[in-house]
């Protein structure tokens, strides 16, 4: 009897609420909009899709935020991700401009890390230095203007391709959550990560190359946000300064809300995924119901308030 | 006479070990020999230099000069993994355990135990070596798998004692393992400390309850504003002759 009542007090009740959101929200959806096509295949296929570049960059945010580190930069480097990727691509064959987009996110994550974990200076400050570095790289890369991407394999490979018919970006989304869970949660790496966010010290004296798992988790976030950037520039078939401007506020919410820590040690990314969708049905939701921009953003925000708070009272407890 | 076979049985040797940071000199001249088996007490007062001596011989810091020899053979550690990877373990005064994650992720933190092509982490088996081990150890915890967090403060220090005994296979070092604790967790803590020398590991460690030292130890090594004062053999000694060796009255 004494024990329940102990399992229930020590049953985290973070680790629910984005299950438990998710479900309200699309019933309540499902019910006020049902008859505006919310629930077709297409509306919610379309949602998924959407996500996408969401979620990889939520991925990311996992491995840093449990690290106990924080990266602000993901947005811009999509920016410059998909825009270098899409100018490479108009003079070189596929492969040379994915791996133009992906290097540029991994070495602008690589470039956090070193200042971050040699140079122990606090990611929320660097990353917030180059997020607006390289929010003005990205503008100045072409002058602001967008640069059209005409590779047609790339579009397929990113964008509206399918493969067995399932949409690219659905393989993408499972295949990077699937491979992110499995290093977060099955490695001695994922463990590494943990312990340094949870206890640099007692991590350090054990053995474990704190400074090498700092670098290492914001290069992963920087490599995936140069994904999401690839994924935005196939479906858009275009890059553009603005991917991944207004992203921040949404993948910080969505990987809170499922349950991973801000000051570290604690993570999910099965729960970043959901979150992630959560967001995604929020935001179609909000224009299905005919909400101006500016309506849709104070409802979003007050949403997020909600639930992140809700996420964060038995931490605080 | 056979002094170099002696020697040989000593599982730590230090030799005039000196230590200053910048001007500030914390370690004169300090030698000890410890034997496999040997709970040593290092006693002396608020900053005399017991945990920098500790962290000399746990690699964290070098010694100005002066030599550390580990069964004979003089080492010099570059970090604390070397001295880890030597058999050495400590168990630190504030500890040194990952709150959020579980009792058998610290029991095996760095050194996890892995299986399968990808490397995955043996959940399995690093429980079941924990259960084992505190059970062994009467270390009173709900589960192998309860949340550091979630622990008393006697029940940590007897995680972080139980991870030091798993490890080590020479030396272990603990700096004011009890300060934090009440009468009966200390007293557990005790035990487990008495278990060490049970299985013939070397003890050395700091402690500012002279009943505790008293309980514990073989040898008590008093140490004086950086200055070696003495050693004595516990059974040979009473607590008014440590006590002005500590205060020099
Ligand atoms: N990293 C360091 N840098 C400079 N001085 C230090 C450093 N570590 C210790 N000292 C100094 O060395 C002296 C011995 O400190 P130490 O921590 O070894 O004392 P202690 O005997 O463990 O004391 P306590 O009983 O309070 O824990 C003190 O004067 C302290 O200020
Ligand atoms: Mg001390």
């Amino acid at each position: 009897m004494q024990s329940t009542m102990q399992k229930l007090r020590q049953l985290n009740l973070s680790q629910y609420v984005v299950y438990i959101g998710f479900l309200l929200i699309f019933l309540f959806f499902a019910v006020t909009l049902g008859n505006d096509g919310f629930l077709t295949q297409r509306n919610l296929t379309n949602i998924i899709l959407q996500t996408a570049p969401i979620t990889i960059m939520a991925i990311g945010l996992v491995f840093v935020l449990a690290a106990g580190e924080i990266d602000l930069s993901f947005g811009s480097i999509v920016a410059v991700a998909a825009l270098s990727s899409a100018v490479v691509l108009g003079e070189y064959p596929l492969f040379v401009g994915v791996l133009a987009g992906l290097g540029v996110g991994l070495a602008i994550g690589f470039f956090n890390g070193i200042l971050v974990a040699y140079l122990r200076l606090p990611s929320f400050l660097v990353t917030l230095a180059t997020m607006g570095l390289f929010a003005g790289v990205a503008r100045s890369m072409t002058n602001l203007r967008s640069v059209p991407v005409l590779n047609e394999s790339f579009v397929n490979m990113f964008g509206s391709g399918a493969l067995f018919g399932v949409p690219s970006l659905v393989l993408w989304t499972i295949g990077a959550v699937a491979l992110g869970h499995f290093v977060f949660r099955e490695t001695k790496f994922g463990a590494h990560v943990l312990a340094t966010g949870d206890n640099a010290r007692a991590a350090q004296v054990t053995g474990i190359k704190v400074p090498h798992i700092r670098v290492w988790v914001l290069t992963i976030c920087g490599g995936l946000a140069g994904l999401a950037g690839l994924l935005y520039a196939g479906r858009l078939q275009a890059a553009r300064y603005t991917l991944g401007e207004s992203d921040l506020m949404t993948v910080i919410a969505a990987v809170i809300i499922g349950g991973t820590a801000l000051k570290g040690g604690k993570g999910t990314i099965i729960g970043a995924l959901v979150g992630s969708l959560m967001m995604g049905m929020l935001n179609n939701g909000l224009i299905l119901m005919g909400l101006s921009v500016s309506d849709q953003m104070i409802v979003r925000g007050v949403i997020i308030l909600i639930a992140v708070a809700i996420s964060l009272r038995d931490v605080n407890n | 006479m056979d002094l170099s076979n002696n020697q040989a049985a000593d599982v730590l040797q230090l030799k005039n070990i000196h230590k200053a940071f910048g001007g500030v000199v914390a370690i004169e001249d300090f030698s000890l020999n410890l034997k496999a088996g040997e709970i040593v007490a290092l006693v002396g007062d608020n900053g005399a230099g017991k945990s920098t001596l500790i962290k000399i011989v746990s690699g964290v810091h070098a010694p100005t000069s002066g030599t550390i020899a580990i069964d004979g053979q003089q080492t010099s550690f570059k970090d604390a993994t070397e001295a880890r990877a030597s058999g050495i373990e400590v168990v630190y005064q504030d500890l040194a355990l990952a709150d959020e994650q579980a009792v058998y992720m610290n029991m095996f933190l760095g050194r996890e135990k892995t299986k399968g092509p990808f490397g995955q982490l043996d959940r399995k088996g690093m429980v079941q070596e924990t259960e084992q081990l505190v059970k062994e150890l009467d270390v009173r915890i709900p589960s192998a798998k309860t949340t550091i967090r979630n622990l008393s403060g006697g029940q940590r220090q007897g995680v972080a004692i139980a991870r030091a005994t798993h490890w080590a296979t020479k030396l272990v070092l603990l700096d004011e393992p009890t300060a934090a604790l009440g009468v009966a967790e200390t007293a557990k803590v005790e035990e487990n400390v008495a278990a060490l020398k049970e299985r013939n590991l070397a003890v050395l460690i700091i402690s500012h309850s002279l009943d505790q030292v008293f309980r514990l130890s073989d040898r008590i090594c008093v140490l004086r504003r950086g200055q070696q004062i003495g050693v004595r053999e516990t059974a040979k000694t009473d607590k008014n002759e440590i006590v002005s060796m500590i205060t020099g009255v």
